[in-house]
């Protein structure tokens, strides 16, 4: 088990070089670039390629590319030029309030995804199910950003109830309090399409397992009903449901992109939005960097969780 | 029986810990304390270092952080003493000697003098400077005219130009004019663009990004105290959510309110709307050099096509006005008031495509952005331009592109690309965007921004005297001559004038917008 995990940590490397280069290729190749972005309206050709030239960008890219990769096995990230500080210190600081953001909204539709999908399995084509159906159908076809502002217009200026937006207060003590109280909107919001996605495949993985022999061997023991869904019928669908979460783990990290802005969260989502639109090509390749390290490394975690699960998986 | 039993158990925590983590939590919320000032920003600050800043974004805090040697007088574009007193002009415009203000502190504790001044434009200017690697500073060409700063004594500093420049005293005024401390660059270098310290009647406090700058009352300032204990600069970078911030109560004044909530805050008493036409111009370049607009003609078809009332109250819902030609109102000594707008009269323009041969219409391509630096609304704008001239004969193909990309397009020049394109531009000074924009040596080969190519010797000539003439009766009189041979040419459509906005709360007193978009604080108090 311990060498399958680092022989897949090991595979994170050429992932990320890979991802390195085509970021890099792609931010070159779109028009425009950081000196036009800086002056604006001031994009004289004699300005562009004076600032070109500061910044280090009249180089042939390959050289750019190198002496950026030279930088980053230094541990060096480069420094950005639309926010005058380092990558690094930017992306650490942006990647924490994306954590806690995307960890919330996992936690949500995971906790109530798996509980709508087994309520409604269990009570199949009873009124559960179809309130349970209808909600899940609505909350998989409204579009988080969509449904944030409606929670901000409902929830922060009609009833005061959370602020709209940000992560704490601006003179408040900063405690855990504050966070869950600016987070449970933007959480909600990012969580709600990943709920309903868990809970239908619950709902189908259940409803398969409870179909099952043994599961009818288990009642027929005259074990009690809890036990025989809790134990038998939902261990084994969680098989198939953990990979699930997982993808939905990716979905929620590259949601947060438009829940960051409605709700002006601080996290990496929002810094690539900008960096994207400034041309910071180094700020781009840092945040994409983290973001993809991430994605890569919640695979592997659901790959170990599924393996732990399913005996039958060790095997392999 | 059991798994009711099971099942209700299941519900009933699952929605106790739905409550719990909201509802038990509303008193974390902490008032702002009632004499600072928080302001809902358009965006994260790029620097807080103005020689680098280049962003109106960013010029809102750092005029409340640094002064320059003149400011704009209040509520007009013309110069005042700041930090200077007072200044002389030599009589052939290359030397300009300003006596300093004794006494005047850096928050850091060191003088300002003149040796602070000559810091300040060596370090932007001269590439040899040891801290010149602090930059860029891309706004340094505004001095680009300065071939030397002399220190003459401890309170008299004199700039060498290198010719006349008339606008040179405004762009003192402008923000990449404004005066640091040289011993904070030293002591920070790189990291000054986040610890900067200037006399302002602000002093720099913290810097969290994404979060906020704020500011503190600068208990030394040699000009009294200002009435705010602090200001709050909040990024806010989408405009539906400072509008909500500002519902809410997050915030006390906002910037840039979003055409379609201006009435909102102007019907409510709670709020005041603040309105303010600044120097900032909105038209499409006419490509001069290809068919169709290559005919003066046509070019005053389409100045006679466009209903630009409509546009501005339609469309911008009155948060701009109707422009008349290539200098906007807010100038007020340099714009012409005779110059009436191009009336909305499309059988005119119809009758000019006729006598320009395109009875049977006309074709065109016509780039239009997403958005951008000053652009309002350009895509709604973009479709109501393309139906109107439809309305004429004119076929006008839309091609959007984002702004970056836009820019790339389009200052290169239009040839073989496009017949119009929007363009925008805010300015400090009214030789700025007709010497950069509609010279003969200002095509975009030769570095300009002639990107429709519009050449006529007597704008040229009226420009380089107005350049050269330190005068500003005489510079008046040669603007807006200019104007009217412009408006007549018709290089561009002229279409509006955005008027900046804002909202404060109603116990937010003696805030005004000014013609400069910047936002003056020191005097702002809040009750």
């Amino acid at each position: 088990m311990l060498g399958y995990a680092l022989r897949r940590l090991a595979l994170t490397v050429p992932v990320l070089f890979g991802i390195s280069v085509i970021v890099f290729l792609v931010i070159s190749l779109i028009p425009g670039d950081p000196a036009t972005a800086i002056l604006g309206a001031f994009a004289t050709p004699e300005n562009v390629e004076r600032i070109r030239r500061e910044l280090g960008l009249d180089q042939p890219l390959p050289l750019q590319y190198l002496i950026w990769l030279t930088g980053v096995l230094e541990g060096d990230l480069g420094r950005s030029y639309s926010l005058n500080r380092p990558v690094a210190d930017e992306v650490l600081e942006r990647f924490g309030p994306t954590l806690i953001l995307a960890g919330a909204a996992l936690f949500l539709c995971t906790v109530f995804g798996l509980l709508a999908g087994v309520v409604s399995a269990i009570r199949q084509y009873g009124w559960t199910d179809k309130i349970v159906t209808v909600a899940v159908l609505v909350g998989i076809s409204t579009p988080s950003f969509f449904l944030g502002i409606m929670l901000i217009l409902w929830f922060s200026v009609g009833l005061g109830w959370f602020p709209t937006g940000g992560m704490s207060s601006l003179f408040g003590d900063g405690g855990l309090g504050d966070l869950l109280w600016h987070l449970t909107l933007p959480a909600t919001a990012l969580a709600v399409v990943a709920t309903g996605v868990v809970a239908r495949l619950t709902r189908a993985n259940m409803l398969e397992v409870l179909r099952q022999d043994y599961v009818r061997t288990a009642r027929a023991k005259g074990l009690r009903e809890g036990r025989v869904i809790l134990r038998h019928a939902f261990l084994n669908a969680l098989v198939n449901i953990v990979p699930i979460i997982g993808i939905q783990a990716g979905f929620v990290l590259g949601g947060a992109v438009y829940i960051e802005s409605v709700f002006q969260w601080p996290g990496i989502g929002r810094m690539l939005v900008t960096a994207i639109s400034t041309r910071d090509i180094l700020l781009v390749q840092g945040g994409v960097l983290v973001v993809a390290a991430s994605f890569v490394l919640i695979n592997l975690v659901t790959d170990l969780i599924q393996v732990a699960l399913d005996p039958r998986l060790r095997r392999g | 029986m059991s798994l009711t039993l099971w099942h209700r158990t299941l519900l009933a925590s699952a929605l106790a810990g739905f409550l719990a983590s909201p509802l038990a939590l509303p008193a974390a919320h902490a008032q702002v304390p009632p004499d600072v000032l928080v302001v809902g920003q358009v965006a994260e600050p790029a620097t807080m270092d103005p020689h680098v800043a280049t962003a109106v974004n960013d010029f809102r805090i750092l005029v409340n952080l640094y002064e320059g040697l003149v400011r704009y007088a209040p509520g007009t574009l013309e110069v005042e003493p700041a930090l200077a007193e007072s200044w002389e002009i030599s009589e052939d415009g290359t030397v300009y000697t300003f006596q300093l203000r004794d006494g005047v502190s850096f928050h850091d504790g060191t003088p300002f003098d003149a040796e602070a001044v000559k810091f300040n434009f060596d370090r932007m200017l001269n590439e040899d400077h040891p801290l010149h690697g602090t930059g860029p500073f891309p706004l340094s060409f505004f001095f680009s005219a300065i071939e030397a700063t002399e220190v003459v004594d401890d309170l008299t500093v004199r700039f060498h130009l290198n010719e006349p420049y008339a606008p040179f005293l405004s762009n003192l005024a402008y923000p990449t004019g404004l005066i640091v401390s040289p011993t904070a660059v030293e002591t920070h270098v790189d990291d000054f663009a986040r610890n900067p310290a200037g006399t302002g009647p602000f002093v720099f406090r913290v810097w969290e990004s994404n979060r906020q700058v704020a500011l503190e009352r600068n208990e030394d300032y040699w000009n009294g105290e200002p009435p705010l204990a602090g200001v709050v600069f909040r990024p806010i970078t989408d405009a539906n959510a400072r509008v909500s911030e500002m519902l809410s109560g997050g915030i006390d004044l906002m910037v840039e309110v979003p055409p379609d909530n201006v009435r909102l805050f102007a019907e409510d008493p709670q709020f005041v709307l603040h309105e303010e036409a600044g120097p900032h111009l909105w038209f499409l370049i006419l490509n001069t050099k290809e068919p169709p607009f290559d005919d003066v003609r046509v070019r005053q078809a389409a100045n006679y096509a466009i209903d630009k009332e409509s546009l501005v109250t339609n469309v911008l819902q009155g948060t701009a006005t109707v422009a008349a030609g290539p200098t906007p109102e807010a100038f007020g000594w340099a714009h012409n008031d005779d110059l009436e707008p191009y009336p909305y009269d499309p059988d005119r323009a119809k009758e000019l495509l006729a006598e320009a041969g395109y009875e049977g219409g006309a074709e065109t391509v016509f780039l239009v952005t997403e958005g951008g630096s000053g652009m309002l609304d350009p895509v709604p704008m973009g479709t109501a331009i393309q139906a109107d001239l439809a309305a004429v004969g004119i076929d006008a193909e839309i091609r959007t592109y984002e702004w970056n990309t836009f820019l790339d397009q389009v200052n290169p020049g239009l040839e073989g690309k496009a017949g119009m394109a929007q363009m925008a531009w805010m300015t400090n000074d009214p030789d700025t965007l007709p010497f950069l924009a509609l010279r003969t040596e200002a095509m975009p080969e030769n570095g300009g921004f002639n990107s429709g190519y519009y050449s006529n010797p007597e704008v040229d000539a009226l420009l380089e005297e107005a350049r050269r003439a330190t005068d500003q009766d005489e510079r008046a009189r040669l603007y807006q001559e200019m104007q009217v041979i412009v408006q007549e040419d018709a290089p561009w459509v002229f279409v509006a004038n955005w008027k900046q906005n804002a909202v404060t709360t109603a116990n937010v007193e003696n805030f005004r917008l000014e013609p400069s978009f910047l936002l003056i604080l020191k005097e702002v108090a809040k009750n």
